[in-house]
């Protein structure tokens, strides 16, 4: 083997190395503080174009869901808030269970979107915690004392989005595990009956 | 259940009441009742941050008291907070916390609503020892408890929604109370972060991709 042939096959592992890294899930690279903080920081950009919009409930409430999907791992926060149950269901039961958790959180907090008329959505600091960030925001709403959002940022899923969304402590991953996990003591355990009364509430 | 009857009272009495109280007085009215009785737990705030051994925050309550009292009319205005005296509002269940007392279990009470072993012996300590009872006789020792009812029904007209929410619109309206007053009262008291996991059974720094 000459030297010149060894050298054009280390620059091509090289290449290849480079193609291979791009093609994979940036979960391999490690998710930074600033990575996360960006990621809320557009999301709350989003956030404040719908609340100054002034649109009407239903527009506001179908802007809502599509930011949710933009910037939030809907899959894992719809499985997680069903809890062990998710891993026994069949494929086409999971994209319709998921389907209708979206809808069902989009209604039940995109309506409360016209109390934030008026207000606005600060991003300040972020921290790691285990595999994730946790980036804090303040709302502050008209005639009200300022409060505190913290949004947990996770690359887990392949790509950097929000699982969960802590209001002055109140997890809504957690408040929609205990309703979900109702909903279903409801329908004794039935998935297609849940997903049927998820579609109707919120 | 007491769940069950504190629905009753609300659907039927203080939802009602506050729905009453709430439209027959503007919000600068209601604002101003509200920044009363915020003004009667005061001296009960100082007791606390002392027993508490917050002595910043005692004086920062007292000096409040006295600036809404003089500068305030008797503490229906709040100009403490224009000049950056924030409010710093604690109680007896969180002295008991610092003092190291386990937050044990959730109770709901009557009329008062989700609460814990310790944060019940909290308000029941509170009402007795708040220094407005004990220092004036009748029926002046009323008008702390009169002001605190009256906010109540304030907080209940303006967080209407939110409380619709949670107690007529949910699949167990007793669940969702527990963890919604849990997970709030333990960030109050400053169980936040990594020190979350007091109870395994609901902590938000769990990691749910750890699941699946």
């Amino acid at each position: 083997m000459t030297t010149s042939e060894l050298n054009r096959r280390r620059f091509l592992t090289a290449i290849s190395g480079a193609t291979l890294c791009a093609a994979l899930p940036t979960s391999v690279l490690a998710l930074n503080d600033a990575q996360a903080k960006k990621l809320i920081d557009k999301a709350v950009v989003d956030i404040n174009k719908v609340i100054a919009s002034g649109k009407s409930i239903n527009a506001m409430i179908k802007d809502f869901e599509r930011i949710f999907v933009k910037y939030g791992d809907v899959p894992i926060i719809a499985r997680s808030a069903l809890g062990p149950d998710a891993r026994n269901l069949s494929k086409s039961q999971i994209n319709a269970y998921t389907n209708a958790f979206q809808g069902y959180i989009a209604r039940k907090y995109g309506k409360r979107f016209n109390e934030f008329v008026g207000g606005k959505i600060n991003v300040g600091g972020s921290r790691k915690v285990k595999s994730f960030f946790e980036v804090k925001t303040t709302v502050k709403l008209r005639g009200q004392a300022p409060f505190e959002v913290n949004f947990l940022v996770s690359d887990r899923s392949g790509k950097s989005k929000f699982f969960d969304m802590i209001i002055e402590g109140i997890s809504l991953r957690l408040s929609e595990k205990a309703e979900i996990g109702a909903m279903l003591d409801k329908r004794k355990g039935d998935i297609n009956g849940l997903i049927a009364d998820l579609k109707k509430a919120g | 259940m007491v769940h069950g009857f504190n629905k009753d009272v609300d659907k039927y009495l203080f939802s009602p009441a506050s729905n009453g109280y709430g439209s027959l007085f503007p919000k600068p009215v209601r604002r101003g009742f509200s920044n009363f009785a915020d003004h009667l737990s005061l001296p009960n705030d100082v007791v606390n941050h002392t027993l508490q051994g917050d002595l910043e925050e005692a004086t920062g309550s007292a000096f409040r008291f006295v600036v809404n009292t003089i500068f305030g009319l008797a503490g229906f205005i709040d100009t403490a907070t224009a000049m950056d005296i924030p409010r710093d509002d604690t109680d007896f269940g969180e002295t008991l916390t610092v003092w190291g007392v386990q937050e044990g279990a959730y109770v709901e009470l009557p009329f008062f609503g989700p609460s814990t072993s310790r944060d019940s012996v909290g308000l029941v300590t509170d009402i007795i020892l708040n220094p407005f009872v004990v220092v004036f006789r009748n029926p002046t020792q009323y008008v702390g408890a009169a002001a605190y009812v009256v906010d109540r029904m304030g907080d209940r007209y303006d967080y209407d929604t939110s409380i619709d929410s949670i107690l007529y619109d949910s699949a167990d309206s007793y669940a969702q109370a527990r963890i919604i007053y849990l997970q709030n009262r333990r960030h109050q008291l400053g169980v936040a972060g990594e020190e979350t996991y007091v109870d395994p059974e609901f902590d938000p720094y769990e990691d749910p991709y750890d699941d699946f």
